[in-house]
């Protein structure tokens, strides 16, 4: 079985005009199957919102080629529009409205008659446990709320693929949660989505492929895990209780390390290639040096060291 | 091509119901609206009346209320370009051009919308103007027809205010011009005789557009014009009508070529 591409983008270069030389897109490629989540991760500037809003026909390219299902995002874009739902980074609700009329009101745009539009709007309030809060103005809305009445109001029509710009900075924890359920709801329903984020637990949770970005460029892409397996080396961290041994460990496990030793305080990483030798060594070397450490552990490495390696730039907290 | 008209129509229609159902959620600002032309009126008229001078002696109020009627059309800017502005800057605007809805529709509903406000406006202070003094002294028609006259400037300055709501795309800039409208609307025949200013700032007044409404106005209405006898004077309502389209003709493309640019 052959799966179908539902976006599909093929050297797509974007300057601003009177933006800065290399801001935007520099040749940015991406493929997702029916029926996924991809997260497009990047730091701020990468060209996360460029490119979703050029996949959304907001925002003409340079140069390349883009296709939503199927349809070239320069010369259809009606069809295209007609496809898919997209939730930018700030809550575009009218916040004058209440959800309900916010609802309607993009019912109608969608070419649903008046009463459809209502039906879809209860439908939506239901789903996205808003309906007690239906006649309350939007302003009057959480963070959390307000990015469940923006994800509703883009799915009144079940778009094919869906666009979701950043859904969550800005949002507490309970906020965060809130819109991932939200996501994952929609994904069972057969959505393709396309999700922006700088959070890499964002990306690691709710996405079935990522494509890193970095100035304007995917870096890389794969599965979550085929990322963290290609970005190679297992990590072994120790943590002791005594400043000294920090030093004194540094030394002693310099000869076995694959890669430069990590120190967080009283934590030390150490990159490790063969996993079970790596642990007897560094056990044995620890026994002789009568360093009794907090606690042991190898594991893999996390997307944030896969993104640190990758763009040789930190990710912002 | 008729079906896309029809959409057109009636996604319109859907965002003038949209501004309708702001004023019935938030109906302050609107009235503020609608009333703060009264205030002017009430503040000019009270204070300044008794040193005015007309040309018969008059009422001052004969004279002010057709000027506060093309000043209201003035201040309706405000309301466009808030609107525009908040739009863009909310992301509402990109919402409504993700959707697989007519782009024309978006401005034809803030059309009707800020249109109706506006003859609400003229209403409530033709109403306020009646119970000052004011009196129309020309035929129904007439008079109509000078309302048609004011709205049509307000047409043309919608124009004007989608165009600098969609350039400037933040609220601090629109503070600026907001500062700058008092200016303009001053300087013309709105309050007084334009030959009482000085020659060059008399010869500016009168080709504002607002004198040539304000003058079509009163000679609608039978109200007395004390502005000088001058080509542009003796032809306002030749003006009244020409501004207005010459305004529409230079910022509807403008306005359009702004919305296309936001995809750039
Ligand atoms: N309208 C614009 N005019 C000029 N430059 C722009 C414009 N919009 C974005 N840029 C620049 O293009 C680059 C990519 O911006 P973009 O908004 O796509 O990044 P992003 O990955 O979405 O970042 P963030 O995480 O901050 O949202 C940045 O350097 C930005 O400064
Ligand atoms: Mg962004």
């Amino acid at each position: 079985m052959t799966t179908e591409r539902v976006i599909e983008a093929f050297e797509v270069r974007k300057n601003y005009a009177g933006g800065t030389e290399g801001a935007g897109l520099n040749g940015f490629d991406l493929e997702v199957s029916a029926g996924t989540v991809t997260g497009l991760l990047g730091p701020n500037g990468a060209g996360k919102t460029t490119a979703v809003r050029i996949l959304a026909t907001l925002l003409t390219m340079d140069s390349g080629e883009a296709r939503i299902a199927g349809y070239d995002v320069r010369r259809q874009g009606a069809e295209v529009r007609r496809r898919i739902g997209l939730v930018g980074q700030s809550a575009a609700v009218d916040e004058i409205l209440t959800g309900k009329q916010n609802l309607v009101m993009f019912g109608r745009l969608n070419h649903l008659g008046h009463a459809k539009a209502v039906r879809r709007a209860d439908e939506l309030l239901e789903r996205f446990s808003l309906t007690e809060s239906a006649a309350l103005p939007a302003s009057k809305y959480s963070g959390g709320m307000r990015r469940r009445l923006d994800l509703a109001a883009s799915l009144i029509v079940a778009p094919a693929v869906l666009f979701v710009d950043e859904p969550t900075t800005g949002l507490d924890p309970g906020g965060r949660a809130e819109v991932w359920s939200a996501v994952r709801e929609l994904v069972k329903g057969g959505t393709t989505v396309l999700l922006t984020t700088q959070y890499l637990d964002e990306a690691d949770q709710l996405a079935d492929r990522i494509s890193m970005l970095k100035a304007g460029k995917v870096v890389a892409e794969g599965t979550p895990d085929a990322l963290k397996a290609q970005l190679g080396a297992d990590w072994l961290d120790l943590v002791v209780t005594e400043q000294d041994d920090v030093q004194h460990i540094r030394q002693l496990v310099d000869r076995l390390a694959d890669g430069e030793v990590r120190v967080d305080g009283l934590r030390v990483s150490i990159p490790v290639k063969d996993r079970t030798r790596a642990l007897v060594e560094v056990a044995t070397l620890l026994q002789g040096a009568n360093i009794e450490p907090e606690d042991i552990t190898l594991r893999r490495p996390t997307l944030d060291e896969v993104f640190l390696n990758l763009t040789g730039s930190g990710v912002p907290a | 091509m008729t079906a896309r008209l029809g959409w057109a129509l009636a996604d319109g229609w859907t965002i003038t119901r949209r501004a309708l159902l702001h004023w019935r959620m938030q109906p302050w600002p609107v009235i503020f609206g609608w009333f703060f032309p009264v205030l002017m009126l009430l503040m000019f008229g009270a204070l300044l009346g008794g040193a005015m001078e007309t040309p018969a002696g008059e009422s001052y109020y004969e004279l002010l209320v057709p000027g506060i009627f093309a000043l209201a059309m003035l201040f309706g800017l405000e309301a466009t370009m808030t609107a525009v502005t908040t739009d863009v800057a909310k992301g509402v605007t990109d919402r409504f051009r993700s959707l697989p809805m007519s782009s024309a529709a978006v401005v034809l509903g803030r059309c009707i919308a800020d249109l109706l406000d506006s003859a609400v406006g003229l209403l409530v202070l033709s109403g306020a103007g009646l119970a000052l003094g004011w009196r129309w002294h020309g035929s129904m028609l007439e008079a109509l027809a000078a309302f048609g006259l004011l709205l049509l400037l307000r047409f043309a300055l919608l124009w004007v205010g989608i165009f600098i709501g969609l350039a400037v795309k933040n609220a601090q800039s629109i503070m600026a011009v907001q500062v700058l409208i008092w200016p303009i609307g001053f300087l013309s025949s709105a309050f007084v005789a334009t030959s009482t200013m000085p020659d060059w700032l008399g010869t500016i007044a009168q080709w504002n557009p607002l004198s040539a409404a304000a003058t079509a106005a009163r000679s609608l209405f039978g109200n007395p014009d004390p502005s000088a006898a001058s080509w542009i004077g003796d032809h306002a309502l030749e003006a009244a009508i020409i501004g207005p389209l010459l305004l529409t003709a230079i910022f509807l493309p403008l306005s359009a070529a702004t919305f296309r640019r936001l995809s750039n």
